[in-house]
Protein backbone atom coordinates (compact mmCIF):
# COMPACT_ATOMS: atom_id res chain seq x y z
CA UNK A 1 0.00 0.00 0.00
CA UNK A 2 3.22 1.97 0.43
CA UNK A 3 4.25 1.50 -2.73
CA UNK A 4 0.92 2.83 -4.19
CA UNK A 5 0.47 5.99 -2.04
CA UNK A 6 4.00 6.79 -3.52
CA UNK A 7 2.93 6.24 -7.08
CA UNK A 8 -0.53 8.54 -6.34
CA UNK A 9 1.56 11.20 -4.45
CA UNK A 10 3.87 11.15 -7.40
CA UNK A 11 1.46 11.42 -9.85
CA UNK A 12 -0.53 13.99 -8.17
CA UNK A 13 2.39 16.12 -7.79
CA UNK A 14 3.40 15.72 -11.68
CA UNK A 15 -0.32 16.51 -12.69
CA UNK A 16 -0.06 19.91 -10.65
CA UNK A 17 3.53 20.97 -11.24
CA UNK A 18 2.17 20.48 -14.81
CA UNK A 19 -0.91 22.79 -14.42
CA UNK A 20 1.40 25.15 -13.48
CA UNK A 21 3.75 25.46 -15.66
CA UNK A 22 0.34 25.90 -17.93
CA UNK A 23 1.88 28.95 -19.76
CA UNK A 24 5.25 27.50 -20.59
CA UNK A 25 3.65 24.54 -22.02
CA UNK A 26 1.07 25.99 -24.05
CA UNK A 27 2.15 27.71 -27.29
CA UNK A 28 -1.78 29.10 -27.71
CA UNK A 29 -4.16 31.15 -25.62
CA UNK A 30 -6.96 29.10 -23.98
CA UNK A 31 -9.91 31.46 -25.79
CA UNK A 32 -7.31 32.25 -29.07
CA UNK A 33 -10.31 30.95 -31.50
CA UNK A 34 -8.61 29.80 -35.29
CA UNK A 35 -11.98 29.85 -36.87
CA UNK A 36 -10.13 27.88 -40.17
CA UNK A 37 -9.14 25.35 -37.77
CA UNK A 38 -12.31 23.86 -35.95
CA UNK A 39 -12.64 20.36 -34.82
CA UNK A 40 -8.91 19.63 -36.05
CA UNK A 41 -7.04 16.32 -35.59
CA UNK A 42 -4.11 16.20 -33.60
CA UNK A 43 -0.87 17.43 -34.98
CA UNK A 44 2.46 18.72 -34.50
CA UNK A 45 0.56 22.21 -33.80
CA UNK A 46 -2.65 21.01 -32.21
CA UNK A 47 -1.10 18.34 -30.06
CA UNK A 48 -4.70 17.44 -28.70
CA UNK A 49 -6.35 18.90 -31.89
CA UNK A 50 -8.92 21.96 -31.57
CA UNK A 51 -12.36 21.93 -30.17
CA UNK A 52 -15.70 23.17 -32.26
CA UNK A 53 -15.04 26.77 -31.93
CA UNK A 54 -11.11 25.99 -33.02
CA UNK A 55 -9.45 26.40 -30.04
CA UNK A 56 -6.46 24.63 -28.74
CA UNK A 57 -7.21 21.80 -26.70
CA UNK A 58 -4.08 21.20 -25.00
CA UNK A 59 -4.30 24.83 -23.76
CA UNK A 60 -7.32 24.61 -22.55
CA UNK A 61 -6.45 20.74 -20.82
CA UNK A 62 -3.37 22.65 -18.97
CA UNK A 63 -5.20 25.78 -17.69
CA UNK A 64 -8.28 23.81 -16.95
CA UNK A 65 -6.20 22.06 -15.18
CA UNK A 66 -5.06 24.61 -12.79
CA UNK A 67 -8.04 26.38 -12.42
CA UNK A 68 -9.65 23.41 -10.60
CA UNK A 69 -5.89 22.41 -9.31
CA UNK A 70 -5.89 25.35 -7.56
CA UNK A 71 -9.18 26.41 -6.57
CA UNK A 72 -10.43 23.02 -5.44
CA UNK A 73 -7.91 23.11 -2.08
CA UNK A 74 -9.18 26.39 -1.29
CA UNK A 75 -12.55 25.81 -1.07
CA UNK A 76 -11.28 22.19 0.55
CA UNK A 77 -9.41 24.45 3.11
CA UNK A 78 -12.42 26.85 3.69
CA UNK A 79 -14.45 23.56 4.31
CA UNK A 80 -11.88 22.10 6.58
CA UNK A 81 -11.95 25.52 8.84
CA UNK A 82 -15.57 25.68 8.88
CA UNK A 83 -16.03 21.74 10.13
CA UNK A 84 -13.27 23.08 13.09
CA UNK A 85 -15.41 25.87 13.97
CA UNK A 86 -18.70 24.45 13.82
CA UNK A 87 -18.10 20.79 14.99
CA UNK A 88 -14.17 20.37 16.65
CA UNK A 89 -14.60 23.74 18.81
CA UNK A 90 -18.23 23.11 20.18
CA UNK A 91 -17.63 19.77 20.45
CA UNK A 92 -14.29 20.49 22.63
CA UNK A 93 -16.00 22.93 24.68
CA UNK A 94 -18.91 20.73 26.43
CA UNK A 95 -22.05 19.54 26.19
CA UNK A 96 -24.29 22.12 25.55
CA UNK A 97 -22.20 23.31 22.95
CA UNK A 98 -21.95 19.64 21.46
CA UNK A 99 -25.81 19.44 21.58
CA UNK A 100 -26.32 22.17 19.38
CA UNK A 101 -23.19 21.89 17.06
CA UNK A 102 -24.58 18.17 16.34
CA UNK A 103 -28.43 18.73 15.74
CA UNK A 104 -27.06 21.82 13.84
CA UNK A 105 -24.75 19.75 11.44
CA UNK A 106 -27.70 17.27 11.65
CA UNK A 107 -30.08 20.01 9.73
CA UNK A 108 -27.28 21.06 7.66
CA UNK A 109 -26.41 16.77 6.37
CA UNK A 110 -29.99 16.06 5.70
CA UNK A 111 -29.96 18.75 3.23
CA UNK A 112 -29.12 17.69 -0.32
CA UNK A 113 -25.80 20.30 -1.26
CA UNK A 114 -25.80 20.04 -5.02
CA UNK A 115 -29.88 21.44 -5.43
CA UNK A 116 -28.79 24.05 -2.47
CA UNK A 117 -25.72 24.90 -4.95
CA UNK A 118 -27.65 24.82 -7.95
CA UNK A 119 -30.16 27.13 -6.69
CA UNK A 120 -27.45 29.85 -5.65
CA UNK A 121 -25.34 29.23 -8.49
CA UNK A 122 -28.32 30.18 -10.85
CA UNK A 123 -29.26 33.03 -9.16
CA UNK A 124 -25.63 34.87 -10.00
CA UNK A 125 -25.95 38.24 -12.01
CA UNK A 126 -26.57 37.86 -15.30
CA UNK A 127 -23.82 39.35 -16.39
CA UNK A 128 -21.09 37.92 -13.97
CA UNK A 129 -17.34 37.97 -15.80
CA UNK A 130 -15.89 34.39 -15.90
CA UNK A 131 -12.75 34.85 -13.03
CA UNK A 132 -16.46 35.72 -10.60
CA UNK A 133 -18.04 33.35 -11.53
CA UNK A 134 -15.47 30.46 -11.16
CA UNK A 135 -14.61 31.88 -7.53
CA UNK A 136 -17.83 31.85 -6.73
CA UNK A 137 -18.56 28.46 -7.93
CA UNK A 138 -16.01 27.09 -5.43
CA UNK A 139 -16.08 29.60 -2.58
CA UNK A 140 -20.44 28.18 -2.90
CA UNK A 141 -18.47 24.51 -2.60
CA UNK A 142 -16.56 25.42 0.66
CA UNK A 143 -19.32 26.98 2.22
CA UNK A 144 -21.88 23.89 1.65
CA UNK A 145 -19.84 21.03 1.62
CA UNK A 146 -18.42 20.91 5.40
CA UNK A 147 -21.36 19.01 7.04
CA UNK A 148 -19.22 15.36 6.67
CA UNK A 149 -15.68 16.86 8.40
CA UNK A 150 -17.32 19.12 11.23
CA UNK A 151 -19.33 15.30 12.26
CA UNK A 152 -16.05 13.64 12.06
CA UNK A 153 -13.95 16.54 13.62
CA UNK A 154 -16.95 16.67 16.72
CA UNK A 155 -16.66 13.41 17.13
CA UNK A 156 -13.07 13.28 17.63
CA UNK A 157 -12.86 16.55 19.60
CA UNK A 158 -15.02 15.08 21.94
CA UNK A 159 -12.85 11.83 23.06
CA UNK A 160 -10.28 14.22 23.40
CA UNK A 161 -12.66 16.40 26.06
CA UNK A 162 -13.01 12.92 27.95
CA UNK A 163 -9.49 12.12 27.71
CA UNK A 164 -7.34 12.36 30.75
CA UNK A 165 -4.78 15.09 29.59
CA UNK A 166 -7.29 17.07 29.05
CA UNK A 167 -8.87 16.83 31.96
CA UNK A 168 -5.73 17.28 33.81
CA UNK A 169 -4.77 20.31 31.77
CA UNK A 170 -8.44 21.88 32.86
CA UNK A 171 -7.63 21.06 36.47
CA UNK A 172 -4.35 22.82 36.45
CA UNK A 173 -6.24 25.78 35.19
CA UNK A 174 -5.50 26.00 31.80
CA UNK A 175 -7.92 28.43 29.94
CA UNK A 176 -10.60 27.85 27.40
CA UNK A 177 -8.45 29.03 24.26
CA UNK A 178 -5.33 27.50 25.49
CA UNK A 179 -7.12 24.44 25.55
CA UNK A 180 -8.11 24.58 21.46
CA UNK A 181 -4.94 26.24 20.87
CA UNK A 182 -2.10 23.76 22.77
CA UNK A 183 -4.15 20.43 22.76
CA UNK A 184 -7.36 20.39 20.34
CA UNK A 185 -5.42 21.82 17.08
CA UNK A 186 -2.26 19.96 17.17
CA UNK A 187 -4.47 16.32 17.89
CA UNK A 188 -6.84 17.10 15.28
CA UNK A 189 -4.20 18.48 12.66
CA UNK A 190 -4.03 14.52 11.19
CA UNK A 191 -7.79 14.27 10.71
CA UNK A 192 -8.13 18.22 9.44
CA UNK A 193 -5.80 17.15 7.35
CA UNK A 194 -7.27 13.54 5.90
CA UNK A 195 -10.80 15.81 5.49
CA UNK A 196 -8.82 17.92 3.57
CA UNK A 197 -7.29 15.83 1.35
CA UNK A 198 -10.64 14.03 1.01
CA UNK A 199 -12.55 17.20 0.12
CA UNK A 200 -10.39 18.26 -2.75
CA UNK A 201 -11.18 15.52 -5.51
CA UNK A 202 -14.72 15.61 -4.01
CA UNK A 203 -15.34 19.69 -4.67
CA UNK A 204 -13.27 18.62 -8.01
CA UNK A 205 -15.97 16.14 -9.13
CA UNK A 206 -18.64 18.82 -7.90
CA UNK A 207 -17.29 21.56 -10.19
CA UNK A 208 -17.45 18.93 -13.21
CA UNK A 209 -20.88 18.24 -12.53
CA UNK A 210 -21.96 21.80 -12.40
CA UNK A 211 -19.97 22.37 -15.31
CA UNK A 212 -21.09 19.96 -17.23
CA UNK A 213 -24.94 21.15 -16.57
CA UNK A 214 -23.89 24.87 -17.83
CA UNK A 215 -23.78 25.86 -14.24
CA UNK A 216 -20.16 25.71 -12.99
CA UNK A 217 -17.09 28.31 -14.36
CA UNK A 218 -18.65 30.54 -17.48
CA UNK A 219 -17.04 30.31 -20.54
CA UNK A 220 -14.30 30.91 -22.30
CA UNK A 221 -12.26 30.17 -18.75
CA UNK A 222 -11.72 26.45 -18.88
CA UNK A 223 -12.05 24.03 -16.05
CA UNK A 224 -11.86 20.08 -15.77
CA UNK A 225 -15.30 20.51 -15.57
CA UNK A 226 -16.27 22.42 -18.26
CA UNK A 227 -14.15 20.31 -20.89
CA UNK A 228 -15.72 17.61 -20.13
CA UNK A 229 -18.74 19.34 -22.10
CA UNK A 230 -17.14 18.60 -24.81
CA UNK A 231 -18.25 14.99 -24.34
CA UNK A 232 -21.44 15.84 -25.68
CA UNK A 233 -19.68 16.72 -29.12
CA UNK A 234 -18.77 12.63 -29.31
CA UNK A 235 -22.61 12.27 -29.57
CA UNK A 236 -22.15 13.48 -32.65
CA UNK A 237 -20.46 13.07 -35.79
CA UNK A 238 -17.28 15.28 -34.55
CA UNK A 239 -15.90 13.79 -31.74
CA UNK A 240 -12.70 12.27 -31.69
CA UNK A 241 -10.40 9.83 -29.17
CA UNK A 242 -8.94 13.55 -27.87
CA UNK A 243 -12.34 14.91 -26.48
CA UNK A 244 -11.97 12.30 -24.12
CA UNK A 245 -8.57 14.00 -23.15
CA UNK A 246 -10.21 16.01 -20.25
CA UNK A 247 -11.92 12.94 -18.69
CA UNK A 248 -9.24 10.97 -18.90
CA UNK A 249 -6.66 13.71 -16.80
CA UNK A 250 -9.91 14.12 -14.30
CA UNK A 251 -9.75 10.22 -13.33
CA UNK A 252 -5.93 10.59 -13.12
CA UNK A 253 -5.98 13.62 -10.76
CA UNK A 254 -9.41 12.38 -8.74
CA UNK A 255 -8.07 8.91 -7.98
CA UNK A 256 -4.41 9.88 -7.22
CA UNK A 257 -5.99 12.45 -4.74
CA UNK A 258 -8.86 9.48 -3.34
CA UNK A 259 -5.12 6.98 -3.04
CA UNK A 260 -3.41 9.91 -0.84
CA UNK A 261 -6.88 11.25 0.96
CA UNK A 262 -7.88 7.32 1.92
CA UNK A 263 -3.99 6.71 3.46
CA UNK A 264 -3.31 9.45 5.31
CA UNK A 265 -7.28 8.51 6.73
CA UNK A 266 -6.11 4.96 7.79
CA UNK A 267 -2.48 6.74 8.88
CA UNK B 1 -41.63 3.09 20.14
CA UNK B 2 -43.98 5.95 20.27
CA UNK B 3 -41.71 8.42 21.76
CA UNK B 4 -39.03 7.66 19.08
CA UNK B 5 -41.58 7.78 16.11
CA UNK B 6 -42.90 11.35 17.65
CA UNK B 7 -39.10 12.68 18.30
CA UNK B 8 -38.28 11.66 14.30
CA UNK B 9 -41.75 13.20 13.00
CA UNK B 10 -40.44 16.41 14.82
CA UNK B 11 -37.16 16.52 13.34
CA UNK B 12 -38.32 15.85 10.17
CA UNK B 13 -41.11 18.72 9.93
CA UNK B 14 -37.82 20.95 11.91
CA UNK B 15 -35.55 20.01 9.48
CA UNK B 16 -38.12 20.45 6.24
CA UNK B 17 -38.81 23.89 7.79
CA UNK B 18 -35.44 25.39 8.88
CA UNK B 19 -33.89 23.77 5.33
CA UNK B 20 -37.04 25.71 3.56
CA UNK B 21 -35.62 28.73 5.13
CA UNK B 22 -32.13 28.00 4.67
CA UNK B 23 -32.54 27.36 1.20
CA UNK B 24 -34.87 31.40 1.00
CA UNK B 25 -32.22 32.83 2.66
CA UNK B 26 -29.37 31.42 0.41
CA UNK B 27 -31.85 32.83 -2.78
CA UNK B 28 -32.39 36.08 -1.45
CA UNK B 29 -29.04 36.60 -0.50
CA UNK B 30 -27.33 35.47 -3.56
CA UNK B 31 -25.70 38.25 -6.15
CA UNK B 32 -28.15 37.97 -8.67
CA UNK B 33 -31.30 37.99 -6.51
CA UNK B 34 -33.82 40.63 -7.93
CA UNK B 35 -32.07 40.59 -11.61
CA UNK B 36 -35.02 39.31 -13.73
CA UNK B 37 -34.39 38.30 -17.37
CA UNK B 38 -38.20 38.97 -17.88
CA UNK B 39 -37.05 42.94 -18.09
CA UNK B 40 -35.25 42.87 -20.58
CA UNK B 41 -37.89 41.69 -23.29
CA UNK B 42 -38.67 44.59 -25.40
CA UNK B 43 -42.11 43.33 -25.92
CA UNK B 44 -43.12 44.00 -22.20
CA UNK B 45 -45.02 47.22 -21.69
CA UNK B 46 -43.67 49.58 -18.73
CA UNK B 47 -46.67 48.60 -16.67
CA UNK B 48 -45.76 45.35 -16.96
CA UNK B 49 -42.07 45.73 -16.21
CA UNK B 50 -43.27 47.41 -13.25
CA UNK B 51 -45.22 44.89 -11.98
CA UNK B 52 -42.26 42.67 -12.37
CA UNK B 53 -40.17 45.25 -10.19
CA UNK B 54 -42.86 45.24 -7.33
CA UNK B 55 -42.66 41.53 -7.64
CA UNK B 56 -39.09 41.61 -6.69
CA UNK B 57 -39.31 44.20 -3.95
CA UNK B 58 -42.31 42.03 -2.09
CA UNK B 59 -39.84 39.08 -1.95
CA UNK B 60 -36.75 41.03 -0.53
CA UNK B 61 -37.13 40.53 3.38
CA UNK B 62 -36.34 37.10 3.49
CA UNK B 63 -38.72 36.03 6.54
CA UNK B 64 -41.52 37.57 4.50
CA UNK B 65 -40.83 35.55 1.25
CA UNK B 66 -40.61 32.55 3.18
CA UNK B 67 -43.33 33.34 5.13
CA UNK B 68 -45.87 33.72 2.25
CA UNK B 69 -44.27 30.85 1.01
CA UNK B 70 -44.99 28.26 3.52
CA UNK B 71 -48.28 29.97 3.51
CA UNK B 72 -49.04 28.86 0.19
CA UNK B 73 -47.58 25.94 0.35
CA UNK B 74 -49.23 24.60 3.28
CA UNK B 75 -52.82 26.04 1.05
CA UNK B 76 -51.28 22.96 -1.29
CA UNK B 77 -49.96 25.72 -3.58
CA UNK B 78 -46.47 25.79 -4.59
CA UNK B 79 -46.97 28.50 -7.04
CA UNK B 80 -47.09 28.97 -10.48
CA UNK B 81 -43.77 28.21 -12.94
CA UNK B 82 -41.75 31.26 -14.53
CA UNK B 83 -40.62 29.95 -17.53
CA UNK B 84 -43.03 27.07 -18.00
CA UNK B 85 -46.20 29.13 -16.80
CA UNK B 86 -47.63 25.87 -15.31
CA UNK B 87 -48.76 25.21 -11.49
CA UNK B 88 -45.90 23.70 -9.89
CA UNK B 89 -47.52 21.05 -7.86
CA UNK B 90 -48.63 19.37 -11.38
CA UNK B 91 -44.99 19.88 -13.11
CA UNK B 92 -44.04 17.92 -9.60
CA UNK B 93 -46.89 15.59 -10.07
CA UNK B 94 -46.32 14.44 -13.49
CA UNK B 95 -42.29 14.44 -13.38
CA UNK B 96 -42.32 13.07 -9.96
CA UNK B 97 -43.25 9.24 -11.02
CA UNK B 98 -40.46 9.14 -13.64
CA UNK B 99 -37.97 10.37 -11.01
CA UNK B 100 -39.26 7.81 -8.43
CA UNK B 101 -39.51 4.82 -10.65
CA UNK B 102 -35.60 5.92 -12.15
CA UNK B 103 -34.70 6.12 -8.55
CA UNK B 104 -35.88 3.08 -7.36
CA UNK B 105 -34.72 1.09 -10.24
CA UNK B 106 -31.19 2.76 -9.90
CA UNK B 107 -31.24 1.87 -5.97
CA UNK B 108 -32.16 -1.85 -6.92
CA UNK B 109 -29.74 -1.98 -9.43
CA UNK B 110 -26.77 -0.32 -7.05
CA UNK B 111 -27.56 -2.41 -4.04
CA UNK B 112 -28.15 -5.56 -6.02
CA UNK B 113 -24.48 -5.36 -7.68
CA UNK B 114 -23.46 -4.32 -4.07
CA UNK B 115 -24.80 -6.78 -1.75
CA UNK B 116 -23.79 -9.89 -4.68
CA UNK B 117 -20.55 -8.93 -4.86
CA UNK B 118 -19.47 -8.24 -1.36
CA UNK B 119 -21.26 -11.47 -0.63
CA UNK B 120 -18.70 -13.34 -3.39
CA UNK B 121 -15.90 -11.63 -1.66
CA UNK B 122 -16.93 -13.35 1.83
CA UNK B 123 -18.36 -16.52 0.39
CA UNK B 124 -15.24 -17.36 -1.64
CA UNK B 125 -12.42 -15.66 0.19
CA UNK B 126 -10.42 -14.78 -2.52
CA UNK B 127 -8.25 -12.13 -2.46
CA UNK B 128 -7.62 -11.35 -6.45
CA UNK B 129 -11.58 -10.84 -6.47
CA UNK B 130 -11.49 -7.98 -3.94
CA UNK B 131 -8.98 -6.39 -4.93
CA UNK B 132 -11.03 -6.18 -8.53
CA UNK B 133 -14.11 -5.19 -7.12
CA UNK B 134 -12.17 -2.61 -4.83
CA UNK B 135 -10.61 -1.39 -8.20
CA UNK B 136 -13.70 -1.43 -10.26
CA UNK B 137 -15.50 0.76 -7.40
CA UNK B 138 -12.58 3.05 -6.94
CA UNK B 139 -12.36 3.69 -11.27
CA UNK B 140 -16.46 4.81 -10.88
CA UNK B 141 -15.58 7.21 -7.80
CA UNK B 142 -13.60 9.04 -9.90
CA UNK B 143 -16.14 9.82 -12.59
CA UNK B 144 -18.45 12.89 -12.29
CA UNK B 145 -21.72 11.36 -12.47
CA UNK B 146 -22.86 13.74 -15.20
CA UNK B 147 -19.73 11.69 -17.52
CA UNK B 148 -21.18 9.16 -16.54
CA UNK B 149 -25.09 9.78 -17.87
CA UNK B 150 -22.90 11.13 -20.89
CA UNK B 151 -20.95 7.97 -21.37
CA UNK B 152 -23.87 5.70 -21.15
CA UNK B 153 -25.98 7.46 -23.47
CA UNK B 154 -23.34 7.30 -26.01
CA UNK B 155 -23.89 3.62 -25.92
CA UNK B 156 -27.65 3.46 -25.36
CA UNK B 157 -27.84 2.42 -22.39
CA UNK B 158 -30.67 2.78 -20.17
CA UNK B 159 -30.80 5.92 -17.39
CA UNK B 160 -31.31 4.11 -14.28
CA UNK B 161 -27.93 2.29 -15.24
CA UNK B 162 -25.87 5.37 -14.83
CA UNK B 163 -27.59 6.12 -11.93
CA UNK B 164 -27.15 2.51 -10.52
CA UNK B 165 -23.43 3.43 -11.83
CA UNK B 166 -23.05 6.11 -9.76
CA UNK B 167 -24.85 4.92 -6.42
CA UNK B 168 -22.84 1.24 -6.38
CA UNK B 169 -19.52 2.54 -5.35
CA UNK B 170 -20.21 3.97 -2.66
CA UNK B 171 -22.54 1.26 -1.49
CA UNK B 172 -19.98 -1.27 -2.17
CA UNK B 173 -17.29 0.12 -0.48
CA UNK B 174 -19.20 1.14 2.66
CA UNK B 175 -21.07 -1.93 3.04
CA UNK B 176 -17.49 -3.67 2.24
CA UNK B 177 -15.91 -1.86 4.93
CA UNK B 178 -19.10 -3.03 7.11
CA UNK B 179 -18.85 -6.75 6.50
CA UNK B 180 -15.00 -6.20 6.90
CA UNK B 181 -15.04 -4.59 10.40
CA UNK B 182 -17.67 -6.68 11.33
CA UNK B 183 -15.76 -10.34 10.37
CA UNK B 184 -12.69 -9.07 13.41
CA UNK B 185 -15.21 -9.48 16.08
CA UNK B 186 -14.37 -12.27 18.51
CA UNK B 187 -17.95 -14.37 18.54
CA UNK B 188 -17.36 -14.13 14.30
CA UNK B 189 -14.20 -14.99 14.66
CA UNK B 190 -15.57 -18.06 17.44
CA UNK B 191 -18.26 -18.71 14.66
CA UNK B 192 -15.77 -19.27 11.63
CA UNK B 193 -13.13 -21.14 13.99
CA UNK B 194 -15.44 -24.23 15.02
CA UNK B 195 -16.34 -24.59 11.34
CA UNK B 196 -19.86 -22.98 10.82
CA UNK B 197 -20.05 -22.43 6.81
CA UNK B 198 -19.48 -19.03 5.14
CA UNK B 199 -23.01 -18.31 4.23
CA UNK B 200 -24.70 -18.99 7.63
CA UNK B 201 -22.04 -16.89 9.76
CA UNK B 202 -22.33 -14.10 7.01
CA UNK B 203 -26.34 -14.46 7.06
CA UNK B 204 -27.11 -15.58 10.92
CA UNK B 205 -23.79 -13.75 12.76
CA UNK B 206 -22.55 -10.41 10.36
CA UNK B 207 -25.84 -9.18 9.07
CA UNK B 208 -27.59 -8.60 12.12
CA UNK B 209 -24.50 -6.72 13.56
CA UNK B 210 -24.63 -4.23 10.39
CA UNK B 211 -27.77 -4.27 10.44
CA UNK B 212 -28.21 -0.49 11.91
CA UNK B 213 -25.54 0.62 9.76
CA UNK B 214 -27.03 -0.90 6.38
CA UNK B 215 -30.24 0.26 7.04
CA UNK B 216 -28.63 4.26 8.02
CA UNK B 217 -26.74 3.22 4.28
CA UNK B 218 -29.84 2.47 2.27
CA UNK B 219 -31.51 5.88 3.60
CA UNK B 220 -28.00 7.97 2.60
CA UNK B 221 -28.28 6.25 -0.57
CA UNK B 222 -32.00 7.57 -1.72
CA UNK B 223 -30.16 11.11 -1.15
CA UNK B 224 -27.19 10.06 -3.13
CA UNK B 225 -29.71 8.52 -5.90
CA UNK B 226 -31.98 11.90 -5.72
CA UNK B 227 -28.50 14.37 -6.58
CA UNK B 228 -27.59 12.13 -9.01
CA UNK B 229 -31.17 12.48 -10.97
CA UNK B 230 -30.06 15.75 -11.74
CA UNK B 231 -27.07 15.15 -13.93
CA UNK B 232 -28.57 11.90 -15.23
CA UNK B 233 -32.39 13.35 -16.16
CA UNK B 234 -30.41 16.37 -17.75
CA UNK B 235 -28.04 14.95 -20.08
CA UNK B 236 -30.00 11.77 -20.62
CA UNK B 237 -33.36 13.69 -21.47
CA UNK B 238 -35.08 11.92 -18.77
CA UNK B 239 -38.17 14.24 -18.02
CA UNK B 240 -37.96 13.65 -14.05
CA UNK B 241 -37.70 16.19 -11.47
CA UNK B 242 -34.29 16.31 -11.92
CA UNK B 243 -34.30 17.79 -15.57
CA UNK B 244 -36.91 19.94 -14.22
CA UNK B 245 -34.49 21.30 -11.74
CA UNK B 246 -32.12 21.52 -14.50
CA UNK B 247 -34.82 23.65 -16.96
CA UNK B 248 -35.76 25.89 -13.64
CA UNK B 249 -32.05 26.57 -12.61
CA UNK B 250 -31.10 27.61 -16.25
CA UNK B 251 -34.46 29.83 -16.56
CA UNK B 252 -33.88 31.30 -13.12
CA UNK B 253 -37.51 29.87 -12.26
CA UNK B 254 -37.42 30.41 -8.22
CA UNK B 255 -40.88 28.67 -7.34
CA UNK B 256 -39.80 26.06 -8.84
CA UNK B 257 -36.67 25.53 -7.51
CA UNK B 258 -37.61 26.16 -3.77
CA UNK B 259 -40.47 23.73 -3.99
CA UNK B 260 -37.77 21.04 -5.35
CA UNK B 261 -35.36 22.35 -3.41
CA UNK B 262 -37.87 21.35 -0.04
CA UNK B 263 -39.51 17.92 -1.78
CA UNK B 264 -36.03 16.67 -1.72
CA UNK B 265 -35.09 17.46 2.02
CA UNK B 266 -38.61 16.27 2.85
CA UNK B 267 -37.94 12.85 1.01
CA UNK B 268 -34.13 12.88 2.09
CA UNK B 269 -35.06 13.36 5.58
CA UNK B 270 -38.11 10.71 5.45
CA UNK B 271 -35.94 7.97 4.28
CA UNK B 272 -33.02 8.99 6.81
CA UNK B 273 -35.71 8.42 9.54
CA UNK B 274 -37.55 5.39 8.07
CA UNK B 275 -34.19 3.91 7.99
CA UNK B 276 -32.99 4.92 11.59
CA UNK B 277 -36.16 3.65 13.06
CA UNK B 278 -35.83 -0.02 10.78
CA UNK B 279 -32.31 -0.30 11.92
CA UNK B 280 -33.27 0.50 15.47
CA UNK B 281 -36.13 -1.98 16.10
CA UNK B 282 -35.31 -4.76 13.74
CA UNK B 283 -33.82 -7.59 16.16
CA UNK B 284 -31.45 -10.48 14.96
CA UNK B 285 -30.73 -13.36 15.59
CA UNK B 286 -27.66 -13.48 16.80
Amino acid sequence: MKGMRRVAMGLASLLILFSMVAGLLSRFDYMRQDRMCIDARPSPEHWLGTDALGRDRFSRLVHGTRVSLMLAPAAAGLSTLLAFALGAAPGFLGKFHERIARTFIDLVLSMPWLFLLLMVRTLLPLNISPKASVAVTFLMLGLLGWGVPARILLARARRLRQSEFVLFARCTGVSRCRLLGIHLMPNLWPVMLAQFLIAVPVFILAEANLSLLGLGVAEPLPSLGSLLRELETILSVRGDLCSFSALAVLVLIVSSLQIVASQSEVH
Amino acid sequence: MRNAILQRLMFMAITVLVGGFLSATLVRYAPGFGTDERLLDARLSSESKEAIRKEAVEERSVVHYYTVSLQRVLQGDLGTSRSLQRPVSRLLAERGAVTLTLAVMGLAGAWGAAVLLVFTTWLLHSRALETAFAVAGGALLCLPSGAVALLLLLWNGPGFVALALVVFPKVYSYLGNLVKAAAGMPHILTATATGISGSRVLFWHVLPVIRREVAALAGVSLGLALSAAIPVEALGGIPGVGQLAWHAALARDLPVLLSVTLLVIACTVLANSGADLLGDNRSGPS
